[in-house]
């Protein structure tokens, strides 16, 4: 039963780096109706910004303040993420508008390549750490429940914390303030908000910046658990099924199916793995997310899709 | 004034319903296959055909099947990768465990496994489209990749986990130098694009079209959409299992299933939209330009480099494709949205009035 539980757990501390990172293509996905193959490289990026921007001003700083070169490092990536929305708007998105999906989905890929090449060229290409001071040793909680106590990381929790705080911001962000409701115009249909007076290219750039923070708090959770390289790139890949089972355009959604997909793979991998020769996780997710998509096309919270001719 | 169609009169039913109706394009296409048949082997040398003319024509083949779904058919697809896996994969279980089992027909075979598969992985197509449907193949790839290295029986329980075929022989002639293997490709690529024109022309093409423009417009007039997208995704199946098994046991002749994983699925869609969606020369431009453009900056950056005196290394050689290549399918998609195909029928048009415009 403890083992039972642990795994679950760490399924949901999964679950929530793929929402993390869903969340990025569904905030994408509503405000321009582009599906941002790219989150993945941002991701990368941003983490990799992130990693060497400390690393280099705690250098500077004689290595005394871990703090001020975490914040250094912090401001210094999004501000290269702030850099990338800007340049994305600028020079691809705004020569885009009104053309076919698979074309932008097509140019997301590009950007991706992009992103990948001059990261590495800026930040280089080793594995580097990040340390926001999280943590690393584990706890036994729930003694009394279970025989043996469930043993969980304390990083774990600040990570789930972070991340839940960062959807509450959102979502605050979302319903309350001018801009959140010009992002919510847009989202509902371009013209009707470009008639009213909300500026388009705007508001791609400030979807983009929240896209690409939102990337910034998942690079630096995953960095620290598990270090900053290439392969991060490959979460954009393990999100997708995320949004489908979830809804491409619910951001309640993206919470919910990332931490369904975690749980499911962990257990699936742990309890079915060993029956099949392992190594399921992958296309467990998307299995699930193609079974939910059978009976419910739109996904679990998504705006039911309607045809008209 | 060299592509003029004035004088040329379609005086029977026949000559309205060829391929190619004006006589420039029929002697063009003629040319073309004349040259790669017979002028390419004498002038090419090895590394020509080992690293660019064999690859292309393979990658081209499975091009054009991905095109006749994505580009004819409207349902995107991100699982191309793995059903050439899976015509290789079934070709060459065909070749061991059956004996005397002719080289084609084991081919055939594995594209016909392909094709079924297609078919049940399609299946999600009569539900969802767009992103949806693209995850929904998205789920074959990671399936196939698994399968391929897991399960013994696919690769006949091969220790090291990788598959290669002895000899490849068709009816006595053995295919081994590589000028034969370009011939080999190139007699496949030749039938399977005679086939896909013709598919395209015939009822079952105007339906795919149909679906693809508008999928209820096209069932209210009484297109059957089941019908029409899963013979879609049988036939570009089809054709990419023929392109898999030909990639396995021609290009490459051993391989293991990383042969065959997402990047090669995202390659092919990239190859389609850059050729041109919904076109057969398309398929070609966009095979050609994903083939040759990584080999090109592979060679070029490093000579650039030494002109203005950087030594570039490996990794930065590297890390620059992926910037050019990025850019340059960002630039493709911004300027020409309909792709190379689009390009050469400008071409085509300019030369039909030049040099007197008016």
């Amino acid at each position: 039963m403890g083992f039972f539980i642990e795994t679950m757990l760490g399924g949901l501390m999964t679950g929530m780096l793929y929402s993390l990172v869903a969340l990025g293509f569904v905030l994408i996905f509503k405000a321009s109706g582009v599906f941002n193959f790219a989150q993945g490289a941002m991701v990368l990026v941003a983490a990799l910004a992130m990693a060497r921007f400390s690393e280099w001003s705690n250098a500077a700083l004689g290595g005394d303040s871990l703090f001020l070169a975490n914040v250094i490092g912090i401001i210094g990536a999004g501000a290269v993420m702030f850099l990338v929305a800007w340049a994305v708007e600028r020079f691809v998105l705004r020569k885009l508008v009104n053309q076919e999906g698979a074309t932008l989905l097509m140019v997301t890929l590009g950007i991706a390549y992009v992103l990948e090449g001059l990261g590495q060229t800026f930040f280089g290409s080793e594995i580097y750490s990040i340390n926001v001071g999280m943590p690393k040793d584990p706890v036994i909680m729930f003694e009394g429940l279970v025989e043996g106590g469930v043993m969980i990381n304390k990083e774990d929790f600040i990570a789930a914390a972070l991340a839940a705080v960062l959807v509450g911001g959102l979502t605050i962000f979302f319903q309350k303030t001018a801009i959140g409701r010009a992002l919510r115009a847009v989202a509902d249909d371009h013209q009707a908000a470009q008639s009213v007076g909300i500026p388009l290219n705007k508001t791609w750039v400030i979807v983009w910046c929240v896209a690409g923070l939102v990337a910034l708090v998942a690079g630096i959770i995953w960095g620290s658990k598990m270090g900053v390289q290439f392969s991060i790139v490959t979460v954009a890949l393990r999100a997708l099924p995320v949004v489908i089972l979830g809804g491409l355009t619910s951001v309640p959604g993206a919470i919910v199916g990332g931490l369904i997909i975690g749980v499911g793979e962990k257990l699936s991998e742990v309890y079915l793995g060993p029956f099949v020769g392992g190594g399921i996780e992958i296309w467990f997710a998307y299995v699930m997310a193609l079974i939910v998509l059978l009976f419910r096309p739109q996904g679990l919270f998504g705006e039911k899709i309607i045809n008209r001719v | 004034m060299f592509y003029r169609e004035n004088g040329q009169f379609k005086t029977s039913y026949a000559a309205d319903q060829q391929i190619f109706t004006i006589a420039q394009d029929k002697w063009f296409v003629w040319g073309l296959i004349a040259f790669a048949a017979l002028a390419v082997p004498m002038l090419a040398d090895e590394y020509m055909f080992r690293a660019i003319l064999i690859p292309f024509l393979v990658l081209s083949l499975a091009a054009l099947g991905v095109n006749l779904l994505v580009g004819y058919c409207g349902q995107i697809t991100l699982g191309a990768g793995a059903f050439m896996a899976i015509g290789a994969y079934a070709a060459y279980n065909f070749m061991v465990r059956i004996d005397g089992m002719p080289l084609i027909l084991a081919m055939l075979l594995g594209g016909a496994a392909a094709a079924a598969f297609g078919i049940l992985f399609g299946i999600p197509s009569l539900r969802v489209r767009g992103l949806y449907l693209a995850v929904a193949t998205l789920a074959a790839q990671f399936l196939c990749d698994w399968a391929f290295l897991r399960i013994g029986w696919f690769t006949n329980y091969s220790s090291s986990g990788s598959v290669s075929v002895a000899k490849l022989e068709v009816l006595g002639w053995v295919v081994d130098s590589p000028v034969e293997k370009y011939l080999f490709c190139l007699a496949f690529v030749v039938v399977f694009a005679v086939i896909a024109k013709n598919l395209t022309r015939a009822a079952i093409g105007r339906q795919w079209m149909a679906i693809r423009d508008m999928d209820v417009a096209a069932e209210v007039i009484g297109i059957r959409p089941m019908f029409a997208k899963l013979s879609a995704f049988a036939v570009s199946s089809f054709f990419v299992g023929v392109a898999g098994a030909l990639w396995g046991f021609v290009y490459l002749g051993s391989w293991e299933p990383a042969a065959f994983s997402v990047d090669r699925s995202f390659q092919l869609l990239f190859m389609v939209i850059i050729g041109g969606m919904g076109s057969i020369m398309g398929s070609f431009f966009g095979a050609a330009f994903i083939v040759v453009l990584p080999i090109f900056l592979n060679q070029f950056l490093p000579f650039l480099g030494s002109l203005v005196g950087i030594s570039v290394s490996t990794a930065g050689v590297s890390h620059a494709e992926f910037i050019i290549f990025g850019s340059l399918i960002i630039f493709f998609l911004i300027v020409e949205p309909h792709g190379l195909a689009r390009l050469w029928s400008i071409a085509k048009q300019k030369l039909r009035l030049w040099p007197f415009p008016h």
